[in-house]
């Protein structure tokens, strides 16, 4: 397996930086040297022995509430992903195999929807909704269902014009067997890279809404809104707010690291021109 | 050619009215009530029906979103929960800053991109590409406000060299203006370069793999040659494409970037509204920015019509 495919020095990377978020993600309880939420120190404290990032504004460990936050941000994340992942393939696959009016409605109704810029869009709805985390991730998953929706519909029509989809359709096959045994595994991988962006996305969006002070909500820690929360110490020379900037800039470099590799594996595997 | 470029006109009329009707009326049919948010979860009974019939709550729907867009055809978006004043007026000021800041980051950015993009083909697959492939890489990677706050803690904390809010106002000469937004315009730089910047790439090396470019290679014409006379015209289309959805970017881009700065644009001033649920004002800013959002697309579409010689004559 390792001869196939040997694993480039990049995409080493990306999977290392992935695997250290996820171990922190998962295991933040266990991991965490101190109560995220308790205030230990002096605020903006500089590193000290037992505390490698020093504090936060109100002297929090830093360290405690990135590894904490580290699990909020890529639960939301990972969370509206999923969703829009279920939501944009079933109706982009559906929408492929019924086509008529099914289709034209879907899709127009989609184009309106990407017609708005998302965060702005976000921007919107989350003025007139209560914020919870289950409405964040919903808002998320929603917006994020829309750009699904068409890679998936694409591929499907690509897939679907084939003949052995005709000939499962011709032998009465429902719409579920068509979906998920003729269809879904021959869209899988450029669809498994587009998980792998959409996710990138998700977590920079997460990061940018609680950045705006509109995504999670106060005491939960997460990267977003530890920036927010010390991004006042950076005019005095205090880099707290750079700290949880560099673990998402950590987390998507990874992902794209990660993603980039398999799309240039199946690229090769396809016997397609190389274009770098 | 004129009917497709009308087509396309009037269908981005239809997307800005539905998108209108979609502001409009997703928020009136996502659950809670206003004047209750506007008040407070302690409001009496009494005050809530005030409060409703203040704000003109109590009409029906249909009335009050005719009633909104005709006041928008006239300039006037109503009035602000929050201050009670005019929004139109607000707006005006703060969009062209907005304006502002997103076409000097536009001037200096789309040129670069394009140019790198051409540096990197030209020396494909050397150091000098991948040196632009990795950057490009981060730069799609990283956050706005990391770039924005990795900025401030270099230029204007370590080395002061460039200003810290990018407070702006009437009184300023074009030269201070500039001055004042030069890290908040580097910032959009950096975020939107790497996108264009990779799809002027692909887009050229895409013609490079055709055969007449094979030819042109054969023929013996100098490689500078061919790519800038035989495969830049034709690689125009996308990436004129790219530049315009990289624009419309860059409008919505500076909500964050305006955050950051303390900037008084439109971004800001949404974002605030957001934060205190005051639902005209939000109401007002998503059209605005939607219009914009939508009419650059539009432009991308028809200048791809023009420049692309096979959509200009149609068999």
């Amino acid at each position: 397996m390792k001869a196939l495919f040997p694993i480039p020095a990049s995409a080493a990377i990306g999977l290392l930086g992935l695997a250290v978020v996820l171990v922190c993600a998962m295991f933040a309880p266990w991991i965490s040297p101190f109560d995220p939420n308790a205030v230990i120190g002096d605020p903006w404290g500089p590193a000290q022995p037992g505390h490698p990032l020093g504090f936060d504004n109100l002297g929090r460990d830093l360290l405690s509430r990135l590894i904490t936050g580290a699990r909020t941000t890529v639960f939301v994340a990972l969370a509206a992903t999923v969703i829009a992942f279920v939501i944009g393939v079933f109706l982009g696959l559906t929408a492929a195999i019924l086509r008529g009016l099914t289709d034209a409605v879907l899709s127009r109704f989609n184009d309106l929807l990407m017609s708005i810029p998302t965060l702005i869009f976000a921007l919107i709805v989350l003025s007139a909704l209560p914020q919870n985390l289950m409405v964040l991730i919903l808002v998320m998953a929603v917006l994020d269902a829309t750009r699904i929706y068409r890679l998936a519909r694409a591929l499907a029509m690509d897939v679907g014009a084939v003949e052995f989809v005709e000939a499962a359709r011709l032998r009465g096959e429902g719409l579920l067997w068509l979906l998920g045994r003729e269809i879904l595994p021959n869209t899988m991988t450029p669809l498994l890279a587009e998980f792998g962006l959409r996710l990138a996305f998700n977590v920079l969006f997460i990061s940018t809404l609680s950045f705006l002070g509109l995504g999670i909500q106060p005491p939960t820690a997460d990267w977003g809104s530890m920036v927010k929360e010390n991004k006042d110490g950076i005019i005095f020379g205090v880099s707290a707010a750079l700290v949880p900037g560099a673990a998402i800039a950590l987390l998507t470099v990874s992902i794209n690291l990660v993603v980039d590799w398999l799309l240039r594996r199946t690229a090769s595997l396809r016997g397609g021109r190389d274009d770098g | 050619m004129p009917a497709r470029i009308i087509g396309r006109l009037l269908l981005s009329f239809v997307l800005l009215w539905a998108s209108s009707v979609l502001i409009f009326g997703g928020i009136e049919v996502l659950p809670g009530d206003f004047a209750t948010t506007y008040l407070g979860q302690s409001a009496t009974p009494q005050a809530i029906a005030n409060i409703r019939l203040e704000l003109g709550l109590d009409r029906p729907v249909v009335t009050r979103y005719l009633g909104w867009l005709a006041g928008i055809a006239q300039g006037d978006f109503g009035r602000s929960w929050a201050s009670g004043q005019p929004i139109a007026e607000q707006l005006g000021h703060r969009l062209g800053n907005s304006l502002l800041l997103a076409a000097a980051a536009a001037v200096i950015a789309v040129p670069l991109a394009v140019g790198l993009g051409i540096v990197a083909v030209i020396f494909r697959d050397r150091l000098i590409d991948r040196l632009i492939n990795i950057l490009s890489l981060a730069a799609v990677s990283l956050p706005e406000f990391f770039i924005a706050y990795l900025l401030i803690l270099v230029l204007v904390v370590q080395h002061p060299v460039a200003a810290f809010p990018a407070t702006i106002y009437g009184g300023m000469s074009l030269f201070e203006k500039l001055h004042t937004i030069a890290l908040p315009v580097a910032t959009l730089v950096l975020v939107c370069i790497a996108h264009m910047m990779r799809m002027t790439r692909a887009a050229l090396l895409n013609v490079l793999s055709t055969p007449y470019m094979e030819t042109a290679t054969l023929k013996g014409l100098s490689r500078l040659r061919a790519i800038f006379v035989h495969a830049t015209p034709n690689a125009l289309a996308p990436i004129i494409n790219v530049v315009a959805l990289n624009l419309a970017y860059l409008v919505v881009g500076v909500v964050v970037v305006e955050v950051v700065f303390v900037y008084p644009g439109m971004g800001q001033y949404m974002v605030d509204a957001v934060t205190v649920r005051d639902l005209p004002v939000v109401q007002a800013c998503g059209l605005v920015f939607a219009a914009i959002y939508i009419a650059l697309n539009m432009i991308a579409d028809v200048l791809s019509i023009l420049v692309n010689p096979r959509l200009r004559h149609p068999r």
